[in-house]
């Protein structure tokens, strides 16, 4: 399979990606890593006039500390994630997590920006940045904004990113609670997952059980209101859209997320 | 666009399609089969390859962003006509069945055994995950791995 004829650009810097970008409007998309983007377009399901190479930017890949918060750099790989020290530290649940994409020749390629700005339900890493309340940084011709993760997954691969707008940085503040968990229920270790939860100190996120990550509202209602494990992932479904396909049913991908849930609280507070 | 890759220590220029897929590249202009097309779909793992010394999957790969980096493909492992010690331990540990899967598991394990040279068994059989061998014949494979592992140690 091989992709509809584009145009191929390599940016040299933020600036220039964002000069390359405007000029073909809409019908241009930024390269990262690819392991999203590239199958899209071999199935032909996406057909960009134009790629903007960002893959090379290096200054847009770090993982630092920053006054109070930790910052992540949008072109940083799942790997470098997976094996950063100062994520061990400060956020394991994205460093465990980021180990958990894919596998290792994906982990290789793909980027934490890529995975956030593709919007893939099934992704991993939004559902984690969900559950740690990140804010994301987004360079446009106009200058920087910041986007808080809750407000940024629109839908089905949409997000409040403008056109030609580029998702540059991550901003975590570090967890007051240590409790984290992420589950992860796939058929093949290399498969999407059919649902997947990722926990932070109360907060839940669900993942695949909607057009977009969510947060478990009312599994963290009644956790704030004092109910135990068993009692609050029995919420776990409330206010989900799941879609069904050849994986699960509608009512089997609610049916992991209560058990999922239940597994990520028992874990988490093993770790409390 | 004009592009010069350095595949398994030489350099290789061509002119290409800005569309073309590196594993295209590698077995259409540079000549070299050994990297095979499986799934096509980034699941299998037979067309995995180095790219600056990590492992990825060359059908999920522009040709053009490897334009001035570094591909080494399983023809690139042996040296001076000495198989290289994964292969060697493939060889030994009789690591394949069919032998379709081989130069992605080797090039797996190789990508491996930089990052890990001491891996456990289930370290190897998690390192492997993106990577199918449809005659099913893991047990050789990990076996193979970590004789490798263990021969490297004794250098």
């Amino acid at each position: 399979m091989i992709p509809a004829p584009f145009s191929y650009k390599r940016a040299s810097s933020v600036d220039e990606a964002l000069d390359l970008a405007a000029s073909d409007g809409d019908d241009a998309k930024y390269l990262a890593g690819g392991h999203s983007l590239l199958p899209l377009m071999k199935l032909r399901l996406a057909v960009p006039q134009t790629l903007v190479d960002i893959g090379r930017l290096d200054e847009l890949s770090y993982v630092r500390e920053e006054d109070g918060h930790i910052a992540v750099g949008a072109l940083t790989k799942h790997a470098e994630l997976a094996d950063s020290d100062l994520l061990a530290r400060e956020v394991p649940l994205l460093r465990h997590a980021a180990g958990q994409v894919g596998d290792p020749q994906v982990r290789h390629c793909g980027t934490i920006g890529g995975s956030l700005a593709h919007a893939d339900p099934a992704a991993d890493l939004p559902a984690v940045l969900l559950a740690l309340d990140a804010t994301l940084v987004a360079r446009g011709p106009e200058g920087s904004r910041e986007i808080p993760a809750g407000q940024f997954f629109r839908g089905l691969f949409e997000t409040a990113l403008e056109p030609g707008e580029l998702l540059t940085e991550i901003r975590i503040l570090k967890p007051a609670a240590p409790a984290w968990s992420f589950q992860k229920f796939t058929k093949r270790a290399i498969d999407w997952a059919i649902v997947g939860v990722a926990l932070q100190g109360g907060k839940v996120a669900l993942v695949n059980m909607g057009p977009t990550p969510l947060r478990a509202t009312a599994v963290e209602r009644a956790l704030t209101a004092g109910a135990g494990a068993a009692d609050a992932a029995a919420l776990a479904a409330d206010g989900t859209s799941p879609s069904e396909d050849l994986t699960a049913s509608r009512r089997y991908r609610e049916h992991l997320a209560r058990v999922l849930v239940r597994r990520a609280l028992e874990e988490s507070a093993s770790r409390a | 666009m004009k592009l010069t890759v350095t595949v398994n220590g030489s350099p290789v220029d061509a002119e290409v399609a800005d569309r073309m897929l590196l594993v295209h590249f590698l077995r259409d202009r540079a000549g070299l089969t050994g990297t095979n097309v499986g799934c096509d779909t980034s699941s299998c793992g037979a067309c995995t390859v180095l790219l600056d010394g990590r492992s990825v999957k060359s059908c999920t790969v522009l040709a053009a962003q490897a334009d001035g980096r570094e591909v080494v493909t399983v023809e690139g492992l042996a040296s001076d006509g000495e198989l290289h010690p994964v292969q060697r331990a493939f060889h030994a540990e009789h690591g394949l069945q069919c032998g379709f899967c081989t130069p992605g598991m080797v090039m797996a394990a190789v990508s491996l055994l930089e990052e890990n040279p001491s891996p456990t068994e289930p370290e190897v059989r998690a390192a492997l995950e993106g990577n199918i061998c449809r005659c099913t014949g893991y047990h050789n494979i990990v076996r193979a791995v970590l004789a490798a592992a263990s021969e490297r140690q004794q250098r």
